[in-house]
């Protein structure tokens, strides 16, 4: 059973990619920095470089965190659906393999939050 | 002689059978399935209708006379309070914050449950039920009214309670409501009354009011008090019948078991994500405080929900298991959802603000083992950067639970330090939860979730602008665009409370009303 009903039914996926006008979304949390309540949300074509989301885009939505300017991007942790996994900055989403409504995070080792707590 | 036989007063069991069940009659031109066409799908299995117990014995002609009584009552202290400038007897004016998020959140749940009674109570086959199903829908439209018309005192005054019913339809975290009761609605009669009767108006019903009401009592606002009381004896019958609902249904077959319990773990659950709300409202909003969201939940729930679910095991019923998470999120639930109203306190249509001094000491005591630990540190870096005039405003949209429609910013149940990310794939696209127990509600009827309106990608989809807005224009700003669209006023409904219209109001009016101008 896929839903109660008196008949057969079938429900419209309110978020398809068609609906995004060429954008599909990603989703991106930085672990252990919960100053950010949840991870965010973001649309993107799928021909962006993945360079240019870490480079242009994450600093206006996480350089407000002191930590933000210590990352050493170098030894950054990838994790895609709960597992490790290791991005190209030169390739895009799409060449990276991201599809729409994909959830990535990264972990910045040695960096805990505002006073250690993960703040 | 003869005597003059005084005619015979109708007993109250007899006035009922005549007024409710009597009133009722079997259909012949069309079957029973045509008539009542969405009482057998959902599996539920009831064999006779006539077992079915109305506590109340409530006739329509007693029901009008008790209902305007009440309202004579109330209406009387509502012109009093606001004849007499009652407003400017609360505490202070960052309470009617908690009273703009009611109006905004919980008043048009109160027309929902109206429109959702009365849908039931043509539904259901059973005279009995349908007269019970009735009569609730009409106190719950009685409750939608009295609240607008109590708190329609505030809006002559404060900002942000202007446009309830149009941002009741838009704002982002207003989704959250919305979506549960919408979800309520379309389901069948049966999971309706087990969602709202018994789990929304039984098991969770006081989590909901104490807060409110007694937050109101405890800060001088005798407009929502009133309402409140009003509205306590017609909650009580409420209850009552929630109760009777899950016995009649558990007692009709065996079989009825399983689905039922189906039903109170999924709405048990999602009753308590909705709470997360007026668990920041507790401890964060009221500046006179009645509790913490923590000793609430472990009265009304664990110890008044602990002794009704051992009643209700003669049944089979047994505790939702989602109650093991909740005992964990209990310490940090209203700290999360706090932060979250301060991250984008841009987009809400009430004032925020950091905890100062003493009531993060107040919070410390409440929770010790975790305000310190992990909250603190947040909320004082916040307060230090606000200070040097850099107040922190997420201007990036998060992601939202499928589910349950709330920012996914809930952590791991063992481990507070990291959110809590959970995720299926079905027919090809991914969805996303908060936690295992709205995968599991997602999972279990995947057609209906796909379909929900979230409200961060309907933005990016476009779809949350005015008519004629063009997104594609130089500078367009789409934060903005959706602002004006909830018809939220930058700057005057939303931002901080301090240096807010409100506070400079309430200070001078305050003012004047104690001093020779």
């Amino acid at each position: 059973m896929t839903v109660a009903a008196i008949k057969e039914y079938t429900g419209r996926a309110r978020d398809a990619v068609e609906n995004f006008h060429g954008n599909q979304l990603l989703f991106i949390g930085w672990e252990d920095h919960l100053m950010f309540c949840a991870p965010f949300a973001f649309p993107f074509p799928p021909t962006m470089r993945f360079g240019d989301i870490v480079e242009k885009v994450l600093p206006g939505a996480y350089g407000y965190h002191p930590d933000w300017a210590r990352i050493d991007w170098s030894k950054v942790a990838w994790i895609k659906s709960g597992v490790p996994w290791v991005p190209s900055f030169k390739h895009s989403l799409a060449e990276n393999g991201l599809g729409h409504k994909d959830a990535i995070r990264f972990r910045t080792p040695g960096l805990a939050g505002i006073g250690g707590a993960c703040s | 002689m003869d005597m003059q036989v005084p005619k015979k007063k109708l007993s109250l069991k007899e006035r009922y059978t005549l007024m409710t069940r009597d009133l009722a009659w079997d259909t012949s031109y069309q079957p029973k399935e045509k008539v009542y066409p969405y009482a057998g799908y959902e599996g539920i299995k009831i064999h006779d209708w006539d077992k079915w117990e109305d506590p109340f014995r409530l006739t329509m002609d007693a029901y009008w006379k008790y209902q305007s009584e009440k309202e004579r009552k109330l209406y009387a202290i509502i012109d009093a309070y606001s004849q007499s400038n009652g407003h400017l007897g609360v505490t202070d004016a960052r309470y009617l914050n908690a009273i703009k998020l009611f109006l905004t959140g919980v008043t048009p749940l109160e027309y929902m449950a109206h429109r959702g009674f009365a849908h039931v109570g043509r539904q259901f086959p059973g005279a009995g039920a349908r007269v019970a199903c009735m009569m609730q829908a009409i106190d719950e439209m009685r409750h939608a009214q009295t609240q607008i018309h109590s708190l329609s005192n505030y809006n002559k005054y404060y900002n942000g309670f202007h446009d309830f019913p149009h941002m009741y339809d838009r704002v982002w975290y207003l989704s959250v409501p919305k979506s549960f009761f919408e979800d309520a609605m379309t389901a069948g009669p049966f999971e309706f009354v087990v969602s709202i009767g018994f789990s929304f108006e039984y098991v969770l019903t006081n989590l909901l009011f104490v807060p409110f009401v007694s937050g109101a009592a405890y800060n001088g606002d005798m407009g929502t008090m009133t309402f409140g009381f009003s509205a306590q004896s017609d909650e009580a019958r409420h209850m009552t019948l929630g109760l009777e609902c899950i016995k009649f249904i558990l007692e009709q077959d065996p079989a009825n078991l399983p689905i039922v319990q189906r039903w109170i773990d999924k709405w048990t659950w999602r009753g308590v994500r909705l709470l997360s709300i007026v668990a920041a409202m507790m401890d964060y909003m009221l500046p006179k405080r009645v509790m913490s969201w923590k000793e609430a939940w472990e009265i009304y729930f664990e110890e008044n929900g602990g002794a009704l679910f051992k009643d209700l095991a003669r049944y089979g019923i047994r505790m939702p298991d989602c109650a093991a998470q909740i005992a964990k999120e209990k310490d940090h639930l209203s700290h999360q959802v706090w932060a979250t109203f301060y991250n984008y306190g841009a987009a809400t249509d009430f004032h925020t603000w950091l905890p100062d001094a003493e009531e993060m000491d107040w919070l410390a005591q409440k929770y010790p083992d975790t305000f310190d630990k992990y909250y603190r540190p947040r909320f004082e870096f916040w307060r230090e950067q606000a200070d040097k005039g850099n107040r922190f405003y997420n201007k990036t949209l998060p992601m939202l639970c499928q589910t349950c429609q709330i920012p996914t910013v809930f952590t791991e149940p063992d481990d507070p330090t990291k959110i809590c990310y959970r995720e299926t794939t079905y027919k090809g696209d991914k969805y996303h939860f908060c936690s295992d127990h709205c995968q599991h509600i997602f999972e279990n009827e995947p057609e209906k979730y796909v379909q929900a309106w979230l409200p961060v990608n309907q933005i990016y989809q476009g779809n949350c602008f005015d008519d004629g807005v063009d997104p594609g224009a130089p500078g367009f700003d789409p934060l903005a665009a959706v602002l004006e669209h909830c018809r939220m006023v930058h700057g005057r409904d939303n931002l901080d409370f301090e240096g807010s219209e409100d506070q400079r109001n309430f200070e001078e009016w305050r003012g004047m009303s104690k001093r020779n101008a």
